[in-house]
């Protein structure tokens, strides 16, 4: 696949991330080297090949769906860029 | 002999015989970290002032383990002291609570010395992506110590600390183990729970013990393994005693050399003291075949599109708002979550979230994500064929020593390139171990790799201790601290 300027700007604000103008040569090239090195696969033949997802057999692990009360709510607060009275702060959403 | 000279085992052998007491061994550690960390630069967060207090009141009747120190790597929760992962979004994070792996030290009375840099996010192989400070190979100062787990490999090699935890998710316990001349284990997948482990790639990441011998090795293991509810991925299995594995004899194992990790690629000197590991194994009655991974080449590719996948999936919870790093330039929410996001993350983060982003997004999922899950299903096949005829693998762990700082951070696929011995491991979530194996004309640690079958981490450690028992490499090489030049 050919990488352009475009598909960058993209998928940035697909993953919520600014690219500067003057980056975006840099993130492009970087990206085009690593699906060019990825199209060694291309070459290995998964027509009838299921795809693994996890290295564990397990499936569906089940736990009784028990409270356990967290009694440190200020150790939570305590990493929060802005609070308000024991609750997280953002700006204003509704205009 | 200074206190910190010593491994975990002779520590415990002179605790036990209260030859020394839990305090002197921080009070050494302590200035071992004094002396050394300013040329090193293997912390992110010391804690050794605290450890010393902590040793004053250690029970030693409650585990033979109390009092002993340890060094962890800065991407483990550790509740009341930060967790940083060496990322300026994390720069003041400090966890409500301690991961699985920290709850068990704690429990035997082990006292941390402090939190270990590594790559952000645990993105790299040299730990130069560290957003605070470059480490230094205790071997050679102007070169890399490897990654991810670059900080904690450099603190034990340099004994600023006895032991370590690592985090492995393409070979960042085992490749800084082998850079640094000393031993590193990566578990069977779901072997360690990873609760509290800030998450790379979920579905590879695993943590494991960096020691200074196989020994350590053996004990730290036995430390951390266990089933874990908080982990849906971590198996119940039934607890093994790893110390047992300490055994000095490989007669009649079969031990199987994939050729393509010998090839192309893979630095003359390595693959030289790598072969002469062989023989040794051979000379103990071993039977050593050549064999074949076909698929070899192409896990690197698979590794770079699943990890990068599972990482911006997993880095997608950072945004601004609970925790972590938030922009001052914003004008809505929509502001905070971007610029946060942008500004919070170092460049090969961002990278990585990009080629994540891209192999999932809508038109490539099927031909990079989906395609590389089906190569994942057959390098898995691959595997269990070679281990129907072998009981372990012999590869080299890096295709090189370490190299000077900075010649290779600016080229990113060049750097992934580290980790070709390794990733292979980690898509199969098989267990890899690196030991030491030689220094090549430099004098730079040289490191070989076995690789297990799942769950079978005992075959590793009887043939890694059979090996240091013969070659005594700790014995015959340290580290020189030298500065820059060959």
């Amino acid at each position: 696949m050919k990488v352009d300027k475009e598909e960058i700007l993209h998928i940035a604000k697909l993953a919520c991330l600014n690219i500067k103008e003057d980056e975006i040569e840099a993130y492009r090239k970087n990206l085009q080297d690593i699906l060019n090195f990825a199209n060694i696969l291309d070459n290995v033949k998964t027509e009838d090949v299921s795809e693994t997802i996890t290295s564990t057999s397990n499936v569906n692990v089940f736990r009784e769906d028990e409270i356990k009360e967290f009694k440190e709510k200020e150790l939570l607060l305590q990493n929060a860029p802005e609070k308000d009275s024991g609750m997280f702060s953002i700006p204003k959403v509704i205009q | 002999m200074e206190l910190y000279e010593l491994t975990v085992h002779e520590l415990i052998e002179k605790l036990d015989k209260k030859e020394i007491t839990p305090e002197e061994i921080m009070k050494s550690y302590s200035k071992r970290i004094e002396e050394k960390e300013p040329e090193i630069a293997a912390f992110v967060t010391r804690t050794d002032k605290e450890a010393i207090e902590s040793a004053k009141n250690v029970n030693r009747e409650k585990s033979k383990f109390a009092g002993i120190p340890i060094g962890i790597k800065d991407n483990m929760c550790t509740k009341g002291v930060k967790t940083t992962c060496s990322s300026k979004m994390l720069e003041n994070f400090i966890s409500p609570y301690d991961a699985t792996v920290i709850e068990k030290l704690n429990d035997e009375g082990i006292i941390s010395l402090g939190k270990l840099n590594m790559d952000e996010f645990a993105m790299g192989a040299s730990t130069e992506y560290s957003a605070f400070k470059i480490t230094k190979n205790p071997w050679n100062l102007s070169t890399v110590p490897g990654g991810s787990s670059g900080g904690s490999a450099a603190a034990v090699a340099s004994q600023m600390v006895p032991w370590a935890l690592g985090s492995d998710t393409g070979g960042s316990i085992r490749q800084p183990a082998a850079l640094c001349g000393i031993v590193g284990l990566k578990p069977t997948y779901g072997l360690v729970s990873r609760y509290g482990l800030v998450a790379f790639a979920s579905s590879f990441d695993q943590i494991g013990p960096i020691t200074q011998d196989v020994e350590d090795c053996a004990i730290l293991l036995n430390l951390i393994t266990g089933h874990d509810e908080k982990d849906s991925t971590s198996i119940n299995t039934p607890k093994k005693d790893y110390t047992k594995s300490l055994v000095k004899d490989v007669k009649g194992l079969k031990i199987g050399v994939p050729k393509e990790f010998l090839g192309e690629g893979i630095n003359e000197e390595v693959k030289e003291k790598v072969l002469e590991a062989i023989e040794e194994y051979k000379r103990k009655g071993a039977i050593v075949e050549e064999c074949s991974l076909d698929i070899a080449n192409e896990a690197l590719a698979v590794y770079y599109i699943i990890a990068c996948a599972e990482a911006s999936s997993n880095l997608g919870r950072f945004d601004g708002i609970r925790y972590g790093y938030r922009t001052k330039n914003f004008e809505n929410l929509k502001d905070i979550y971007k610029n946060s996001r942008s500004e919070g993350f170092g460049a090969e983060v961002k990278r990585r979230i990009i080629l994540g982003t891209y192999v999932l997004s809508s038109g490539y999922y099927d031909a990079y994500y989906k395609k590389a899950q089906k190569v994942r299903t057959i390098l898995k096949q691959e595997f269990a064929k070679l281990f129907e005829k072998y009981d372990f693998l012999i590869t080299p762990t890096s295709p090189s020593v370490a190299y000077e700082i900075g010649t290779k951070s600016t080229n990113p696929l060049e750097m992934y390139l580290a980790d070709l011995c390794t990733v292979s491991v980690n898509i199969a979530g098989l267990p890899g171990m690196s030991i030491p194996c030689g220094v090549d004309k430099n004098g730079m640690p040289i490191g070989m790799q076995l690789i297990g079958k799942p769950f079978d981490e005992e075959t590793l450690i009887r043939a890694a201790y059979t090996y240091e028992q013969e070659v005594k490499f700790r014995e015959n090489h340290k580290p020189t601290f030298r500065k820059a030049g060959a």
